[in-house]
């Protein structure tokens, strides 16, 4: 239950940002969740509106984009695309892929009003 | 009062044109915020993850409170399976190398991390660790937390699994009193079963309050002194190991 412990984090980061910026309301969240961030995103999605409930995000839209998961083959030398961890080469099935991309996990941005 | 915004907006009738539908305008404005949800420890234990994937090391971090007999466990480990897989430590301990000095004595490369006044390991010390051993490509690394079952249990340190440890000198209940740990654990190893004639400690009791905290926890009885049980923890970690694709 680790994606209930994230959405209350970004809840209260997301509300201590409207605060900040002496808005009245907040009134979409946009996260940045990578595929091989190890979250999962319905339950991030699922979590999120929980979360808020009762707050002042209370009507807030969670918008999450999926950040595909990419790595280099160290073995092979290619750009390729992974979608588990630990990543495995999908051409030449080594487990030597450094990720490049899709560890993301990041309050992108709020719009308040 | 406007239901779907709260605005404040009188609302007796709703008067919308399509694409409007609150009849009056919100000027929202974009805050760019860039906020990491990750602590610092969760990027690094991914970094230390990511290493022993590319390096095909399984790293097992042993946990239990003080004295359960995780240092115990290694030096009779390392006996058998030494000459089998390559295997190095990581040792964490408040202060001494004492326990660093045990394993070096049962053949295997090992360093010492002295937390001082911190009461867990967490992935940076790792990161300075493998820097200062550093462990061969397909090998096994046990990372032998400080004694406490609380805070190591947060922290990430990029390991393939935790191992907890209750000895029999324990409560049965302690798996319900540190329920994080024993959530976080795969495997959990009951050790000192050779005292278990002179105690009143009840194993099933043990493990059925423990499976109440984790339906997926398995368990593996032993005891560091006599060797008891160890083929099966032994054979565990030769599956484990070779099911990582470590081998
Ligand atoms: N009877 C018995 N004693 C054991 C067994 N395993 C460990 N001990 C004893 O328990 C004490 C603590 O063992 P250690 O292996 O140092 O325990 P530890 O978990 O590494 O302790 P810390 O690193 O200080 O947290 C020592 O006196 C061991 O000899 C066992 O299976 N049976
Ligand atoms: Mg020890
Ligand atoms: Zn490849
Ligand atoms: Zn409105
Ligand atoms: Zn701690």
């Amino acid at each position: 239950m680790h994606e209930m412990g994230l959405a209350m984090r970004i809840v209260e980061i997301a509300l201590a940002e409207t605060e900040k910026a002496k808005a009245s309301r907040l009134c979409e969240v946009e996260v940045e969740v990578g595929e091989v961030a190890g979250v999962m995103r319905e339950a991030l999605e699922f979590c999120l509106p929980a979360a808020a409930r009762g707050t002042l995000a209370e009507q807030a839209l969670f918008t999450i984009i999926a950040v595909p998961g990419q790595g280099h083959c160290q073995a092979c030398q290619r750009q390729v695309a992974i979608s588990a961890f630990p990543a495995q080469c999908p051409k030449c099935g080594s487990f030597g892929v450094a990720i490049t991309a899709g560890t993301e996990l990041r309050l992108r941005s709020i719009n308040v009003e | 009062m406007c239901d779907s915004c709260h605005c404040g907006e009188a609302a007796e009738a709703t008067i919308a044109i399509p694409g409007q539908p609150h009849g009056h305008q919100h000027q929202t404005r974009k805050i760019v915020v860039e906020h990491e949800l990750l602590a610092q420890n969760d990027h690094q234990g991914e970094a230390n993850r990511q290493f022993f994937a590319e390096q095909k090391i399984l790293a097992l971090n042993l946990v239990s409170s003080p004295g359960s007999g995780k240092t115990s466990i290694l030096e009779r480990t390392l006996k058998t399976l030494g000459p089998e897989i390559a295997t190095s430590v990581i040792e964490g301990d408040q202060q001494t190398m004492r326990d660093a000095e045990r394993i070096s004595a049962a053949g295997a490369p090992v360093v010492q991390v002295n937390t001082g006044a911190g009461c867990h390991l967490d992935a940076e010390m790792i990161r300075r660790a493998l820097a200062r051993l550093p462990p061969k490509p397909h090998s096994l690394l046990f990372i032998e937390n400080v004694g406490n079952l609380v805070c190591p249990a947060l922290f990430d340190l990029g390991e393939h699994a935790k191992v907890a440890i209750i000895s029999v000198t324990e409560g049965e209940d302690k798996p319900q009193k540190y329920p994080h740990m024993f959530r976080a654990a795969s495997l959990c190893l009951l050790n000192k079963i050779d005292l278990l004639p002179h105690l009143d400690f009840d194993l099933e009791l043990c493990k059925t309050l423990a499976r109440q905290v984790n339906p997926r926890l398995t368990f593996l009885e032993l005891s560091a002194k006599s060797g008891e049980g160890f083929a099966a923890w032994l054979q565990w970690l030769r599956d484990t190991f070779n099911a990582s694709h470590c081998h």
